[in-house]
């Protein structure tokens, strides 16, 4: 380095500085064809957050009359109903299948099968679940808890699996050597390691179907949604913005009570 | 210490009948919801037995039908591409206005706050009712819907990320004489950057499954598809749209895990 | 050069941290400012460039007085203080020369800094900084993966790039080993000689001070209670100074002292501290 002439250019994490730009041309390229591909087009997006602003004036302030309210309440009661019992439901399936998803007790085959279940319901948003329920079972609640509990049970036992995954191999051994059966095992020597886990995943996934029950009633799967949805149908938009005010306070106060429990049990 | 040896033992059994109430008033909770949903007595056979016949008449899926989603499923890939851009650009200013230590006044702070409150709340499929009344009916408001709802995520956690830096760097970086964008450029950015791009990808990831749905409320995408052939009851073309949207999703998530993996 | 007249700074907690302190700092000297812990030391250096905001008192640095700027000349006047950190406080995730290069800051726009694109000159000066502190082999080196003292030096490489007319350097060794801290002094004391500015430092190993300083303010409480060369500070003056608290030195390491000033409660010898509120 000849002293007087030395330059310097900030280190790239991409091997070249050419590879760096190709990247970012790339990256560019693709949402110019994405913005393309939707139709974005700013006089579009002007007039429609124009429109937005109008929207706001009719959604306020929130209003109901009596029986609108009573049915606010009413599906409202349904869509909380749905969560609790698919909680349950869902976890309770979510259990067994934990177990044999999880690698280290799971035979292989066994493994693979489960793994591919939690990802296909994973996969799916649950709306579309809802709506293949509704097709199945018909409309209502009882598709509602369906949907919740097939979504549950990806979340849940993928997580559950993993947790199993990371127990102390070592007392479970030493449980074995006692010369326990199986089942024995696994409750002395796994179960007792993923309790206080348990008690906290079950919580906040309980909440996040609270979320999950206020929206498929889009699709006529149950709860508040179906209301919501008519509201919408009929521009009744300060019936809509009461609808969405409680939704917002049923999943806050969810959402304040999974915090609460997992801050105290975790 | 011995003295209050007792009262942990009291804390204890206390524990254990708490953890009892809890089970029983979640036992209750749950047989008085089943009550209150008055679906009544399920046939425990049924219900499999239906789930199984929709799943037979699906099979085997229409392959035929694969070259009409092409369209939709790219255009899912946009919404969610576009969302998701949009959401990161607007999530910097909420995110510096919700989180304690780089927002302006205790007014802008719960501005902040209220914004990733009524975001988080509102789900994806309600924003794109929303916004399919004020931009009419298309991609464009599933993008708008997608951008709506991640804000929220994104505004909440890179806030709590502000949260937490360290302030020091951000102090000599004051010290210098430098203003308050360099500010940020210097002493917040390169502290919040890796949050910043792990979380922007892991939210594409989540919005290219939310994305599947808007069609249902016609706000674009690959739901419009998959409504039209449930509705139809064209079982086998439906599951070749599930099968598509299961591959897109693996994909995605595998991409998400390794580009956050790369990000230091 | 540093004319600081009667300054004072009470916390919003009600801790009275500088009561009233007057003293100035010159030429190319090295001053070094003893005390125990929460004597306002490091409150002292920070109410110079009003990192801290001082309650009272004037601070008149080469004939500006700070303690009266608006928000866009205090900071052109930042960048005539150099300031260097106990806890070294650099961008941890960027390079070293990016680290350097933030002394600059205060010369180029947003858009310059966000691109990186500093003036040649002032990469030039960075690397000649860079090889007197012995580090222009680590240049694009992540700060993270330097030592304790590597960053320290690129402490004082980013301070002194800023070409300051003076700097402040807040208890630069308390994390570091002695033989280090020994190195960071005499770096310090070379720099001030070699660029004719003064350094002030707080410190509290009372043998680096009267090894490396030139001249010594001693703090107790918020007060000036001595002031003169390392010659001076005789016994009874170290006892002014400390009153009865342990007198730290090299030979202990800075275990237990890295907190600042601010978090620190005042001595228990002077119960009258929380009266004068």
């Amino acid at each position: 380095m000849a002293t007087g002439e030395r330059t310097w250019q900030r280190p790239t994490i991409f091997r070249t500085r050419r590879v760096k730009w190709a990247v970012y041309a790339g990256l560019l390229a693709f949402f110019a064809w994405s913005a393309v591909g939707i139709g974005f087009d700013p006089s579009r997006v002007l007039q429609g957050i124009g429109n937005t602003a109008v929207l706001i004036g009719d959604f306020l302030p929130p209003d109901a009359t009596a029986r609108e309210l009573d049915r606010i309440i009413a599906k409202m009661l349904e869509s909380v109903a749905m969560a609790m019992v698919a909680t349950v439901t869902g976890i309770a399936v979510s259990i067994p299948i934990a177990f044999m998803a999880a690698e280290n007790i799971s035979p292989k085959p066994l493994y693979a099968l489960n793994r591919g279940f939690i990802s296909v319901s994973r996969a799916f948003n649950a709306i579309i679940v809802a709506i293949l329920a509704v097709k199945a079972v018909g409309f209502g609640p009882l598709a509602g808890i369906i949907t919740i509990t097939f979504k549950t049970v990806g979340f849940f036992s993928k997580l559950l699996a993993e947790d199993i995954e990371d127990i102390d191999m070592g007392a479970v051994d030493a449980v074995r050597a006692t010369g326990s059966s199986p089942i024995q095992t696994l409750l002395y020597g796994v179960v007792p390691q993923i309790i206080p886990r348990f008690a906290g995943l079950s919580v906040y996934r309980w909440d996040i179907n609270i979320r999950t029950s206020t929206v498929i009633g889009i699709v006529g799967a149950g709860g508040i949604g179906s209301v919501l949805l008519t509201a919408f149908n009929r521009y009744d938009y300060q019936y809509v913005s009461a609808i969405l005010l409680s939704i917002i306070v049923v999943v806050l106060f969810a959402e304040g009570v999974s915090a609460v429990v997992r801050r105290r049990y975790q | 210490m011995s003295a209050e040896q007792p009262s942990w033992q009291r804390f204890d059994r206390r524990r254990r009948i708490g953890r009892f109430l809890a089970v029983l008033t979640a036992g209750v909770v749950v047989i008085a919801s089943w009550q209150f949903m008055d679906i009544g007595v399920v046939d425990p056979n049924t219900v499999p037995r239906e789930i199984a016949d929709l799943l037979t008449r699906m099979y085997p899926p229409d392959i035929a039908y694969t070259p009409q989603i092409i369209g939709p499923l790219i255009e899912t890939i946009h919404i969610a591409a576009l969302g998701t851009v949009g959401a990161l650009v607007l999530s910097i200013p909420v995110a510096l206005l919700a989180a304690e230590n780089t927002t302006p006044n205790a007014a802008t702070f719960w501005l902040g706050k209220l914004i990733v409150t009524v975001s988080r709340s509102v789900n994806t499929i309600i924003w794109a009712l929303i916004f399919v009344v004020t931009f009419g009916s298309g991609p464009l408001a599933g993008a708008v819907a997608i951008a709506f709802r991640s804000v929220g995520f994104l505004g909440k956690l890179l806030g709590e990320e502000i949260e937490e830096i360290d302030f020091g760097q951000v102090e000599a970086v004051r010290a210098t004489g430098a203003s308050s964008l360099q500010l940020l450029l210097y002493g917040v950015l390169p502290q919040v950057k890796p949050a910043l791009i792990g979380l922007a990808i892991y939210r594409w990831d989540i919005n290219i499954r939310d994305s599947t749905v808007l069609g249902f409320v016609g706000a674009g995408g690959i739901g419009v598809q998959l409504f039209q052939s449930v509705n139809a009851f064209a079982w086998q073309s439906t599951a070749m749209i599930l099968l598509v949207i299961l591959g897109v999703v693996v994909v995605t998530e595998g991409l998400s895990a390794y580009t956050r993996g790369l990000v230091r | 050069m540093l004319h600081v007249t009667n300054l004072q700074k009470t916390y919003d907690t009600g801790d009275e941290a500088l009561r009233g302190v007057t003293t100035s700092v010159e030429g190319s000297e090295t001053v070094a400012m003893i005390g125990p812990s929460g004597a306002g030391k490091s409150t002292f250096i920070r109410c110079v460039n009003r990192l801290t905001e001082p309650s009272g008192g004037e601070i008149d640095l080469d004939g500006t007085e700070l303690t009266a700027l608006d928000d866009d000349d205090l900071r052109a006047a930042r960048r005539d203080i150099g300031m260097i950190f106990q806890e070294y406080n650099l961008i941890e995730r960027l390079t070293v020369m990016e680290n350097v290069l933030s002394g600059r800051l205060g010369y180029v726009s947003a858009w310059q800094a966000f691109r990186r694109s500093f003036p040649p000159a002032d990469i030039e000066r960075a690397y000649g900084i860079l090889e007197q502190v012995g580090l222009d082999e680590m240049a694009d080196k992540r700060v993270d993966e330097l030592s304790g003292g590597q960053r320290q030096r690129v402490g004082i490489a980013r301070a002194v790039i800023q070409e300051p007319k003076i700097l402040l350097v807040d208890e630069p060794t308390s994390s570091l080993d002695p033989e280090t801290s020994d190195t960071v002094m005499r770096l310090l004391t070379d720099i001030a000689a070699d660029r004719s500015i003064p350094v002030l430092i707080n410190i509290h190993e009372v043998n680096l001070a009267l090894e490396h300083a030139d001249r010594i303010v001693g703090l107790h409480d918020g007060e000036l209670v001595f002031e003169g060369t390392p010659d001076d500070l005789d016994e009874a003056a170290l006892d002014r100074v400390y009153r009865g608290a342990d007198i730290p030195d090299t030979t202990t390491d800075g275990e237990g002292s890295t907190e600042t000033d601010d978090q620190e409660v005042p001595l228990t010898t002077t119960g009258s501290t929380a009266g004068g509120v």
